[in-house]
């Protein structure tokens, strides 16, 4: 989901004339490439045989991470996961288990 | 054909705005501007005006709703005075920092305590550093002739900054004049359709108002000064523009009877008209030393014009009508000897403050404030500043 | 209430208006409530903010979670803001100028920024009858600036500047109430909700946006950093401060309250209180307090909720056709 392109420059090396007038942000959801991901000292890991692909998970990420993976399921994305466990306590079946970050 | 109407200065305003066909108005009551809101809230309810009238709760509120307005891409009017000015006063920074166009006339008004709605310019004098374009003006035409430049300079693709057109609370805004109101026809040529390059609009998304960490701070201030100052030479161009095709021309620094004068008065508002006269009748009675510039543009500053009609004077008095307390007193002459003092050859600048709270300063009051000024000059002051008219 | 088939998650719609990348803490009930928030009300709306946690969290320049127009100025003045922008788009519209659809100005704002500080402008604006959607999100203390008490926070709570110490026990008034104020506006439709119960909230929110005129919805945020709760508890804090009475879910249409969610029986405060940090120095003598308050508070609510169902005409200040 990095959409950071290599030549873009960081905040630090802009200078005043790269401002766009009166600092508008053009471009909309350009905070998607900030990988909140870092945040996180759990991560959740998930038993996908009890899934039941309702979605609460996904409706209940305050991230909006989580979506449908190629079986159906529902996954998190790891680059935006913080790690909060809202999805392990709300899972009806019991399929997400959030376990200690190791990376 | 222009029309020549004898109308009360805020009631000009309001016709000068329907001219400009502006889309919103957003304003509070607070003497001395009433009159310029009533008038607009008429002109709109008989539908002579096209525009939304919103009876804002307060002035901070029709300050913000200006910003949503313009931010939406509408022609935003509003109007205030003292206290009105002050209450504002955050959201001025907002609406210059994010380059939003919007008109506002400040009926200068003393602030309290104690309570006055008589005219001076402490307000003014608060909002120097809002990042506002700021333009004085002395008589009734050139209020209406300035509001109508005042959308064309704000709405300009290379400005995008707010205007203040200030006049002198009932001195000028209560004030019947003969106004000579353009046409319909010749307002729309001199005036484009407001075209903010980034409205509000779901078809192409923007957020506006992002904050900045100190790592942009300091690029996004100075992003905002360079573009202040560069709108001078906009200011300038409408003038010209103004000019050529209405026949009256407006300067940032401008001179009555000041070649190679030697004292020279300065003055702001509406004062310069008296001050004019005292010049004339010190020249009758044979005193051809003494010359009068008046400033307009005050945002941005005018150091070149400035410097260019006073650097051959031997004394500059500059009258403020207001006091910054506990400082260097009147905060235009502050300015001014700021400006000249890297001159090497510059006049001896004197400072007086007077004409607060709505006292009045007659021509032999300007007469007795040229002779003291030139005394000061000659035999220095342990003041830092003279103050007029107080009863000790 | 929720009586939903266990398949109605996949039938939200999957955008995401509101971005992932922002930068809200972990667990947070506010980004939860706004993300939900913005996927029922689609792209066609002007968004006008406040300073506050979901307004730093997602537009630190140049970058931006936003996906609708987005407007952010100061504290206090959203909903004057939003008042400007929609007089703008009227008369825009009316002039030709734009073209003519059914954008909806929503303001959004933390309950700092409506309940204290904001009031004012928020006040006015419904009092004008603008067409506009106000959405408070409610996490019951100044969160951005470090968890200092707003007349939201509910009484008890321990904030910075509601401390607990020698002389006292944490927030010293009741929470302030926001929905009968907003009511007391008469205005068309008033309610409450919670990122818990995230269908009741997006139907409120789009039947909102289809009022004509002003428009309050009061949604509780639960808030772990200031809460002092687990992050994985947001979801279930919200629905036991329902499940309690504490923060019922109502709605107030045209004056006639309707009650969306009814127990027979409320769980009492304790299960509630007893999860949150901020609560955790309270005596026997002080929970009772608040359970009878809240018992009491509820009935009320019921008894408007009767009352109203008698089918007395409700006074309710319809926008005139004005000209903006």
């Amino acid at each position: 989901m990095a959409n950071k392109k290599p030549d873009k420059k960081t905040e630090a090396e802009m200078t005043w004339k790269d401002l766009e007038v009166g600092l508008i942000a053009t471009e909309p959801g350009s905070a998607r490439q900030y990988k909140t991901g870092a945040w996180r000292s759990q991560r959740p890991t998930y038993e996908f045989s009890k899934c039941i692909k309702c979605g609460l998970c996904s409706i209940f990420c305050p991230e909006g991470c989580i979506s449908q993976n190629e079986q159906g399921c529902f996954e998190a994305d790891m680059y935006y996961c913080k790690g909060c466990g809202i999805c392990d306590k709300e899972c009806p079946t019991r399929v997400i288990t959030m376990v200690e970050e190791e990376e | 054909m222009a029309t020549k109407k004898g109308v009360e200065v805020s009631i000009g305003i309001g016709d000068a705005v329907k001219l400009a066909n502006a889309d919103v108005v957003a304003a509070y009551p607070i003497t001395p501007q009433t009159h310029i809101v009533e008038h607009l809230a008429e002109l709109v309810a008989e539908g002579e005006l096209d525009a939304a009238f919103i009876p804002v709760e307060s002035e901070h509120s029709a300050m913000s709703a200006c910003l949503g307005s313009a931010a939406t891409g509408a022609r935003t009017f509003t109007a205030t005075a003292g206290q009105g000015l002050e209450l504002m006063h955050e959201v001025l920074y907002v609406a210059s920092a994010m380059r939003l166009p919007i008109v506002m006339a400040v009926a200068n008004r003393a602030l309290s305590a104690p309570l006055s709605v008589w005219g001076d310019h402490s307000d003014v004098m608060a909002v120097r550093d809002t990042g506002w374009i700021q333009i004085f003006t002395e008589n009734g035409q050139e209020v209406i002739d300035n509001v109508l430049c005042a959308f064309r300079v704000a709405e300009d693709r290379q400005v995008l900054l707010p205007v203040m057109i200030h006049l002198d609370g009932f001195h000028l805004s209560h004030m019947i004049e003969t106004i000579l109101f353009p046409e319909q026809s010749e307002v729309d040529q001199f005036l484009p359709p407001n075209q903010y390059p980034f409205p509000l609009d779901p078809s192409k998304p923007v957020t506006m108002g992002d904050f900045s960490p100190p790592v942009l701070y300091t690029e996004a201030r100075w992003a905002q000064e360079v573009n202040l100052r560069a709108s001078k030479e906009v200011v300038l161009q409408v003038w010209k523009e103004f000019g050529a095709k209405f026949g009256r021309n407006y300067s940032p620094v401008e001179c009555y009877k000041c070649e190679n004068r030697k004292v020279l008065l300065l003055t702001m508002g509406s004062f310069t008209e008296t001050a004019m006269t005292a010049i004339d009748e010190l020249e009758k009675q044979g005193r051809t030393d003494v010359g009068l510039v008046h400033l307009r543009l005050w945002r941005p500053f005018p150091f070149e014009e400035l410097r260019q009609a006073v650097k051959d004077a031997d004394v500059l008095i500059v009258l403020d009508r207001a006091l910054s307390y506990g400082g260097p007193g009147g905060p235009v002459c502050s300015e001014v000897k700021s400006a000249l003092y890297n001159l090497k050859k510059k006049p001896k600048v004197v400072s007086f403050v007077g004409g607060m709270g709505g006292r009045d300063i007659t021509v032999a009051g300007f007469e007795t404030i040229v002779n003291r000024g030139i005394e000061i000059a000659q035999k220095g002051s342990e003041q830092e500043f003279e103050i007029f008219g107080v009863r000790e | 209430m929720e009586k939903y088939g266990v398949y109605i998650p996949r039938l939200v719609t999957k955008k995401e208006p509101f971005a992932p990348g922002h930068r809200a803490c972990i667990g947070c009930g506010e980004a939860l409530a706004v993300r939900l928030v913005c996927k029922a009300l689609g792209n066609n709306v002007i968004i006008a903010n406040a300073t506050g946690c979901m307004e730093i969290v997602s537009s630190q320049v140049p970058y931006t979670s936003w996906n609708v127009p987005w407007i952010h100025t100061l504290f206090e003045n959203t909903a004057a803001v939003a008042s400007g922008i929609e007089a703008a788009l009227n008369v825009l519209t009316r002039k030709g100028v734009r073209q003519a659809s059914d954008t909806k100005v929503v303001a959004m704002a933390g309950d700092g920024g409506t309940s204290d500080i904001g009031l004012q402008a928020l006040s006015g604006a419904m009092e004008r009858g603008h067409n506009f959607l106000y959405v408070c999100f409610d996490n019951e203390a100044y969160m951005n600036t470090g968890i200092q008490r707003s007349s939201s926070t509910p009484f008890g709570a321990a904030t910075t500047t509601s401390p607990v110490g020698k002389v006292s026990t944490g927030q010293f008034t009741w929470k302030k109430n926001m929905p009968a104020i907003a009511a007391a506006h008469n205005i068309p439709y008033v309610a409450t909700a919670c990122h818990s119960y995230p269908f009741d909230l997006m139907q409120k929110v789009k039947k909102a946006v289809a009022v004509k005129g002003p428009a309050y919805l009061h949604v509780l945020s639960v808030c772990p950093t200031g809460w002092r709760c687990p992050t994985e508890l947001t979801v279930r804090i919200g629905r036991l401060a329902v499940e309690t009475g504490i923060f019922p879910l109502y709605e107030i249409e045209n004056g006639s309250y309707k009650l969306s969610y009814n127990r027979p029986q409320l769980r009492p405060v304790n299960d509630y209180l007893k999860l949150q940090g901020r609560f955790r120095h309270l005596s026997e003598d002080m929970i009772n307090m608040i359970q009878e308050r809240v018992t009491a508070d509820y009935a009320r609510i019921k008894e408007r909720v009767a009352q109203t169902q008698e089918k007395k005409p409700a006074v309710i200040d319809k926008p005139m056709e004005k000209v903006s």
